[in-house]
């Protein structure tokens, strides 16, 4: 696999035009299948950023806010969102198709053989083998971050916001809610008084 | 079975509208209702099933459709996705037709700019509450610790990581 993120710049113009909705729900499927528990956030980014193009990191980043902003799976809402900017509404039902439609295969069928397995020999290890990718999927979502901070956040300020929020939410465990309600208002101020450089 | 499919139905109806932050927040609530008030499933069962949801490829909220089977087979896990996802995808569809229309408005440029370092919090934020939310032994710490490492510097296939990953685990049994 090539860097292909070596010399983009991070403010890159959205592709002008929109792709065809095969190739969202292509796009969406590689996304469902590459993306494993709290990796899938990662998977998208690098399907829809880094591979096609679709948005730039600024665009990517308010969508993953908005859709962590209203209720539901983080996930899903961005592929809704991401499926909706770029064909609206086909657009929006190709990206939830594609996204679930493989997982949702795979899911009962691991589940029935869950299900068979109840009580027999090797139900421990496959229950091990389980924790061990759940254990990678977590490492996937810390890379994830670590990726987009280099690339995304550049000053002080924003640094500072960005350090609040992952401590008070991650390990502090406030509820999101009062987190967002303080650090959205504190972030839009930032913005705002600080023009772009 | 239709009074346990309109059981199945309500409760994730409920769930849906209540998981701000991602569907792993209702989790816990999601165990509650399962386990403790409807005695659908043990604990034990509801953790394994949480395990599958999060090792298998896609969203995890998908869990939904293994809690549906079990309680009414194939028509408990339609009933299932289709209320758990709904509400929020349509909520979702308007916010971001609103957010498609403010086009390149100045609103819009000032809003992109504070959200992305809370977008890039809240994804350090999700990965630190799935580490403290499960029972990570010593071998699972360095597990995570190499893979975000590998996932955050090289440019590694995710699958290579994830089979390694399941492999080392086996390897020093837990």
């Amino acid at each position: 696999m090539v860097d292909r993120e070596a010399g983009i710049p991070t403010l890159r113009a959205p592709t002008l035009s929109p792709p065809a909705l095969s190739a969202i729900f292509v796009g969406f499927v590689n996304i469902g299948l590459m993306g494993f528990g709290g990796g899938l956030t990662a998977s998208v980014r690098r399907e829809v950023v880094t591979r096609r193009g679709w948005l730039d990191d600024r665009q990517f980043l308010s969508g993953y806010a908005l859709s962590q902003l209203v209720p539901g799976a983080t996930n899903i809402n961005l592929a809704v969102f991401i499926g909706s900017q770029l064909r609206g509404l086909a657009g929006a039902l190709v990206a939830f198709a594609g996204l679930t439609a493989p997982p949702l295969v795979i899911m009962l069928t691991l589940g029935a053989l869950y299900f068979h397995m109840q009580g027999h020999a090797g139900a421990e290890w496959f229950s091990i083998g389980l924790s061990g990718m759940g254990a990678v999927a977590v490492g996937l979502n810390l890379g994830t971050g670590i990726r987009l901070a280099r690339r995304n956040i550049r000053k002080l300020g924003p640094a500072a916001i960005m350090a609040t929020v992952a401590l008070s939410t991650g390990v502090a465990g406030i509820p999101l809610v009062y987190v967002l309600a303080v650090m959205i208002p504190a972030s839009l101020l930032l913005a705002w008084a600080i023009p772009r450089s | 079975m239709t009074q346990i499919l309109l059981q199945l139905a309500s409760l994730f109806v409920v769930l849906s509208v209540l998981a701000f932050g991602g569907g792993a927040g209702v989790i816990p609530d999601m165990q509650r209702a399962v386990v403790d008030t409807n005695h659908w499933m043990t604990a034990r069962e509801f953790l394994d099933m949480f395990a599958i949801s999060r090792a298998a490829p896609g969203p995890g909220s998908l869990i939904v459709v293994l809690i549906g089977q079990k309680v009414a087979g194939p028509a408990g896990a339609a009933v299932s996705f289709v209320a758990m996802f709904t509400p929020s995808c349509v909520v979702i569809f308007f916010v971001s037709r609103i957010w498609h229309r403010a086009g390149q408005s100045a609103w819009r440029e000032i809003v992109e700019r504070a959200f992305a370092p809370i977008a890039v919090g809240l994804t350090f934020a999700s990965g630190l509450v799935l580490l403290r939310g499960s029972e990570h032994s010593l071998a699972s710490y360095a597990v995570t610790v190499i893979a975000t490492v590998a996932f955050a510097f090289t440019e590694i296939n995710p699958l290579f990581l994830l089979g390694g990953g399941a492999a080392a685990l086996l390897a020093l049994g837990g």
